[in-house]
């Protein structure tokens, strides 16, 4: 039996999406005892929504008030304690697991494998290397604990319907208080969520302004789409930064990409690789993103653009 | 006993600087899989690491630091990066002499016993090395070292003992606050680094770089993940090009994406 401790992200009593992601992950670990740990103030909903993923076995709920807002030098001990008798302990490849995991896997002595694609076995995965122009077959030694991201661009949601118990477990660590939230600004809109959402519509620096991205709202409000941005366009101030698709932003996997004003370098690339289609507005022939759309249209955005939405 | 201001009285931030392939080289996979193809191929520091350097100039110049102490794991060949930051305006730098390349825990393990000898107010590190990606060794130096974190930095505000700090986060911005000695690790928009002036360049050879062989840190650095090989990515097909908006759109309603 492997057992896989998985870290519940959240927040707002909500469960992220990329928890059902790293089940999904998890129940391929060759026989697999999957459990979700959910550290919370209260947290009876998010361990709720939790026990309800297939594959989940137990959900471990740890209620402190200290764990909200989620400070991962506050989690991170609690999570070592709990990872006691697991071989894996998983979180998601999102801002909260890139902060936390690592800090776990210092405190256990393990290594961790970042943004695990694929698991070929109990002692193999894969993973992307240099903004993902490689692929690495890694390969830890057996009967090792180990502690892992789950890249959650390659993994569909396990679904829905299997109620497991939900234990409270009192966790006793000394939690550190030299580390204190202050606030956090999260622009609140009706869009889809980047990371989920089906349909992408990304400007890049070609867009020129912060009042010229209109032009992406107006498109993604039309096909109820998520917004996204290129580097240069967040640089620029165009976008929020938490819109930054790429190697250093987030990865995503929708059904339909718009990349618009966006050159394609590799770092741009790495975020869209497992978008299902690509579409490309590009007044420049050569731009590299024409290598990897699926439908190229060469012109200038600001005509183009309320062309395609005209026709919808 | 924890030096609040450094062995010496020093408010040192110690920077790391790690040896990569330049982010602007399109990187291969070689055709044994053992590897990249690294011969004849530019290497430049970390982009996030030169943003790391930068904001600690900065701080240094606002009057929170004394000295920024740029430190490299690596080759011998990255005494050509700390060159350049030395260039830039660190003070001094040490490298680590390895051939072998070392994973985060290993790295954070030679971060720690540096952090020990030098006692800094900050170790400032990239978010992650755009080699491996792993995005891990800032945060599993503050574990060992038992000192708190503050990943994706956007902003670093320093007062008295406290950094507050401004994280770039899924959900939008971050603030938090933590107790020094602590470890940042930074994003894209923290700064732009400044560029490298040529009298500077001759300055920097002057200031002091010491070289440590790893074996003399007592440090394990044991490797205990196996590459077992090196794939490219599997590619895209390249698609068609449309000639106007119509035609995307009735291609797009044909595969009823849209
Ligand atoms: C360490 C590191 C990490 C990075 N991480 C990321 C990342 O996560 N995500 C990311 O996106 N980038 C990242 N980058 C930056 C990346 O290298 C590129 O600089 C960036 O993606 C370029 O953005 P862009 O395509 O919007 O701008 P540009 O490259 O300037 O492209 C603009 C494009 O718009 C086209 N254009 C101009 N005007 C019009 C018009 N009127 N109509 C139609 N087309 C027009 C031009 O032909 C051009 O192709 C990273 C870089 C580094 C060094
Ligand atoms: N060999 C190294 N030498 C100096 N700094 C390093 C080294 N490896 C990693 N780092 C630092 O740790 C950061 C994150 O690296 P990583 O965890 O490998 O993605 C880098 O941006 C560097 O600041």
């Amino acid at each position: 039996m492997n057992r896989v401790l998985i870290v519940a992200e959240h927040a707002d009593g909500k469960l992220n999406a990329a928890v059902a992601k790293c089940v999904a992950c998890a129940t391929t670990i060759p026989d697999a005892e999957i459990r979700v740990a959910v550290l919370a103030a209260d947290g009876t909903d998010v361990a709720a929504a939790a026990a309800g993923i297939q594959g989940v076995s137990r959900v471990l709920l740890v209620k402190n008030p200290a764990n909200e807002p989620a400070l991962a030098a506050v989690l991170a001990p609690q999570v070592a304690k709990l990872s006691d008798g697991a071989a894996f302990v998983l979180g998601p490849s999102t801002t909260f697991g890139k902060d936390l995991m690592p800090r776990v896997a210092a405190l256990v002595g393990a290594p961790q494998l970042s943004d695990v694609m694929a698991v070929e076995s109990a002692t193999r995965f894969r993973r992307p290397v240099y903004a993902a122009n490689a692929i690495a077959t890694v390969e830890v030694p057996a009967g090792r604990q180990v502690v892992a991201t789950v890249r959650v661009a390659s993994y569909q949601a396990a679904p829905g319907g299997g109620p497991a118990p939900i234990e409270t477990v009192a966790v006793d660590v000394e939690l550190p208080a030299t580390t204190r939230f202050v606030s956090v600004s999260a622009a609140r809109s009706d869009r889809p969520d980047l990371q989920t959402a089906r349909r992408v519509i990304s400007g890049g620096r070609a867009l020129g302004s912060a009042e010229n991205f209109k032009v992406i709202q107006s498109l993604a409000d039309r096909l109820g789409a998520a917004i996204g941005a290129s580097r240069a366009a967040v640089d620029a101030g165009y976008a929020p930064n938490e819109l930054q698709v790429g190697q250093t932003g987030k990865i995503i996997a929708p059904e339909l990409y718009f990349a618009i004003g966006i050159s394609g370098a590799i770092q741009h690339l790495t975020g869209i690789k497992d978008a299902r289609t690509i579409v490309a507005v590009n007044k420049d022939a050569e731009a590299p993103i024409f290598e990897v759309a699926d439908y190229g249209l060469v012109g200038d955005l600001f005509t183009l653009v309320p062309e395609i939405e005209k026709l919808l | 006993m924890r030096h609040k201001h450094g062995v010496d009285g020093m408010r040192r931030i110690l920077v790391g600087i790690k040896r990569v392939i330049d982010f602007n080289v399109r990187v291969r996979v070689r055709p044994d899989g053992s590897g990249v193809v690294t011969e004849g191929v530019k290497m430049s520091a970390n982009p996030f690491d030169s943003i790391a350097l930068e904001e600690a100039l900065r701080l240094r110049e606002r009057g929170e630091a004394d000295e920024v102490v740029a430190v490299s794991i690596g080759p011998n060949e990255s005494q050509q990066q700390l060159r350049d930051a030395l260039a830039m305006g660190a003070d001094r730098a040490i490298l680590v002499k390895s051939d072998a390349g070392l994973e985060p825990p290993a790295v954070a393990r030679v971060l720690l016993e540096l952090a020990r000898r030098e006692s800094p107010r900050l170790v400032l590190l990239g978010k992650q090395a755009i080699d491996d990606d792993c995005n891990q060794t800032g945060q599993m130096l503050a574990a060992l070292w038992d000192r708190p974190q503050a990943t994706f930095a956007s902003k670093i505000e320093i007062k008295g003992d406290v950094a507050r700090v401004t994280r770039e986060v899924d959900a939008g911005l971050e603030t938090i606050e933590v107790d020094l000695p602590a470890v940042c690790t930074t994003d894209l928009r923290l700064n732009e680094p400044r560029y490298i002036k040529l009298p500077d360049i001759m300055k920097a050879k002057k200031k002091p770089l010491d070289v440590v062989e790893l074996s003399s840190l007592g440090v394990d650095a044991a490797p205990l993940v196996k590459v077992v090989k090196f794939e490219p990515p599997p590619q895209r097909q390249k698609g068609v090009i449309v000639k106007d908006a119509a035609e995307l759109v009735a291609a797009l309603k044909q595969k009823g994406l849209v």
